[in-house]
């Protein structure tokens, strides 16, 4: 029996060849999840590192100086200056020399061995007030762990601060937007490459003649779809390797499950492309429905910057139908709280049925037979 | 023997307009079939129909001994086809868009490299057989377009104004390409706009306005309308108000 190759391996490696011979795209591709990881990660992030620290200790003591040890110690903050009145250390913040200061009563050491109030204020620099409000519950949290620490050993302690810890107790939003990114990137190279090469071939006229062959439709959309499959299995990857080294981003749940939840969000944007493509007529359209139709509801509307709990309440059931935001809530759950299949089926279960109703609408809009 | 192109009352309309209206012919096996009309005249809804990519709204046709309609799949197995837009992939090499091509037409590994080796000598690309598509001059590529369409050895190959913009060395060499391939038994239904490529063919059939006009060989049709070639024959029927006026010489356009 001679060999041969069956029509769909033929056609799968006609795409793959345009794949890799576009290398620029190809790079761009495969580079993504690691540059937007690295920036969401570095640049955007909420998150306030390098925290240029001044005390105000009038009589130092064991405590204070133990305290100052610890916020020395600690990686976000770097002490520049220590004072003894607090007037002293007011250029430095008029200079922006200096973001926090931690003033400490003195006797401090004394009001706490007594069991009673020891007071400490953090001013902070609130020219921008989220870095303000936050480097203050960053420098609320290195007390209340010391004043833990110290209650555990010996009881009866007492300091009093005006900061509060918020939610998410690590504070690191980087753990949050990680989740987002691999959608976001998942997104971009499944529904809008796949809507850019199919268009491509109607335009160039090339998709009339694999429709007047004896490949079927099915094998034109399944041969599209295969490469760019596996691309995104690359990017995923990348995206969890960069996560994990460069941040420490915690996964706590299974790995299996979270690339099967992918693939799953994979197939769903390729079956968004295919869509596109068989409702547009040029390249540009496609790319500009992609881009508004899927790469902006998925940043925007899916949870993974601005919590759908606080967008107003008539778009709220809109992002019901963003892809996006389903797999968000499955890659959080798997990759920040552990959990499995149990508590995630809800998600799954309506990521797969966009899935079947797009892919009936992907395979109708490609009957050869044109009208 | 059904003939290789058997076509009864074949329509298509759209809304109201009728593209085309009730046609019936038939092509021969091995017959070089010359498909004209002006631009409008119901050309390309005419072939869309006999490749299965437009369903006819009344009327049937056969190609190849199989019904366009109930029998699309044996239809795309013996048909070649090669459109008026450039057909092969630009960033595949030459030898890539032949595997292609017999991969998708089913064409084992073997057939796949002799044919393409006979293709590539036949065209003297051998030098650019592994450059890439859109390295090659138009002349070439429409060529290479036309033998990667007949790499499967169809029954029937469809033409569709295959010789457009290329010059008139290359026009040549393309018809005696369509002999060649005639002689092998392969049915050729070719659409031009170019009138002295017509006179080539063995017979020729003229649309105007979703009919059919009239239909025969070149030297019939002469005869039959006392003129002297098929383009003043074009004219008269496509442009009747051009072809009536004193204004001798006129060409339909393209």
């Amino acid at each position: 029996m001679a060999r041969r190759a069956s029509p769909l391996t033929a056609f799968v490696t006609k795409e793959l060849r345009h794949i890799l011979r576009d290398r620029q795209t190809l790079t761009i591709l495969l580079l993504l999840p690691l540059a937007m990881v690295v920036l969401f990660g570095f640049a955007l992030r909420n998150d306030v590192n390098d925290i240029r620290i001044a005390f105000v200790d009038p009589a130092p003591d064991y405590a204070t100086l133990a305290l100052r040890a610890r916020f020395a110690g600690n990686g976000r903050f770097n002490p520049v200056a220590t004072a003894a009145t607090t007037s002293a250390i007011e250029p430095l913040f008029r200079r922006g020399k200096a973001d926090v200061a931690v003033v400490f009563e003195s006797g401090f050491a004394g009001h706490l061995a007594a069991g009673l109030p020891a007071n400490i204020l953090i001013i902070s620099d609130a020219s921008d007030p989220n870095t303000g409000s936050r480097m203050q519950a960053y420098a609320g949290a290195v007390i209340a762990s010391w004043q833990a620490e110290l209650h555990a050993a010996r009881g009866g302690v007492q300091i009093v601060t005006r900061t509060r810890m918020r939610f998410n107790p690590t504070l690191e939003s980087v753990n949050l937007f990680v989740p987002g990114l691999i959608a976001l990137v998942l997104t971009l190279v499944t529904a809008l490459m796949t809507a850019i090469s199919l268009s491509r071939e109607k335009e160039r006229g090339t998709l009339e003649i694999l429709l007047v062959s004896p490949l079927r439709p099915w094998q034109i959309i399944v041969g599209k779809v295969l490469p760019y499959l596996a691309l995104a299995f690359a990017n995923v990857i990348t995206a969890l390797l960069a996560a994990w080294l460069v941040f420490d981003v915690p996964f706590r749940g299974s790995i299996t499950l979270l690339l099967i939840a992918s693939a799953l969000y994979a197939l769903v944007g390729l079956a968004l492309g295919v869509f596109i493509a068989a409702s547009t007529s040029s390249q540009r359209a496609a790319m500009l429905g992609a881009l508004v139709g899927t790469m902006l509801p998925s940043t925007l509307l899916s949870g993974m910057i601005f919590p759908i709990a606080s967008l107003p309440g008539w778009l709220q059931p809109v992002t019901y139908v963003i892809p996006a935001r389903w797999f968000i809530i499955i890659a959080r759950g798997i990759m920040l709280k552990g959990v499995g299949l149990n508590d995630l089926w809800a998600p799954i279960l309506a990521l797969l049925v966009m899935l079947a109703a797009l892919m009936l609408v992907a395979i109708r809009s490609f009957k050869p037979r044109l009208a | 023997m059904t003939p290789a192109i058997d076509v009864h009352d074949l329509t298509r309309r759209f809304g109201t307009f009728t593209a085309v209206d009730a046609i019936s012919f038939h092509v021969d096996d091995g017959e070089v079939f010359g498909f004209l009309g002006a631009n409008g005249a119901g050309k390309t809804t005419a072939i869309k129909m006999l490749i299965g990519l437009l369903s006819p709204t009344s009327g049937r046709a056969s190609v190849a001994g199989f019904d366009v309609l109930t029998q699309a799949e044996e239809v795309r197995r013996r048909i070649g086809y090669m459109s008026q837009r450039f057909s092969l992939y630009d960033d595949l090499t030459v030898r890539e868009n032949i595997a292609l091509y017999g991969g998708i037409y089913g064409l084992t590994d073997a057939e796949i490299r002799e044919r393409g080796n006979a293709l590539i000598d036949e065209l003297k690309l051998g030098g650019a057989a592994d450059e890439l598509v859109s390295a090659l001059p138009l002349g070439w590529k429409q060529k290479l377009a036309f033998s990667v369409a007949m790499l499967h050895q169809p029954a029937v190959v469809f033409l569709d104004e295959p010789t457009g913009g290329v010059d008139p060395i290359t026009r040549r060499q393309f018809w005696e390409m369509i002999y060649a391939a005639a002689a092998r038994g392969t049915t050729v239904f070719v659409t031009t706009h170019y009138l002295d490529e017509a006179e080539y063919c063995d017979r020729v059939s003229i649309m105007v306005d979703g009919r059919i006009a009239a239909m025969g060989t070149p030297v019939e049709l002469k005869s039959e309308f006392g003129v002297r070639t098929l383009d003043e024959l074009f004219v008269r029927l496509a442009r009747p108000e051009v072809a009536s006026g004193p204004l001798p010489g006129v060409r339909a356009e393209g």
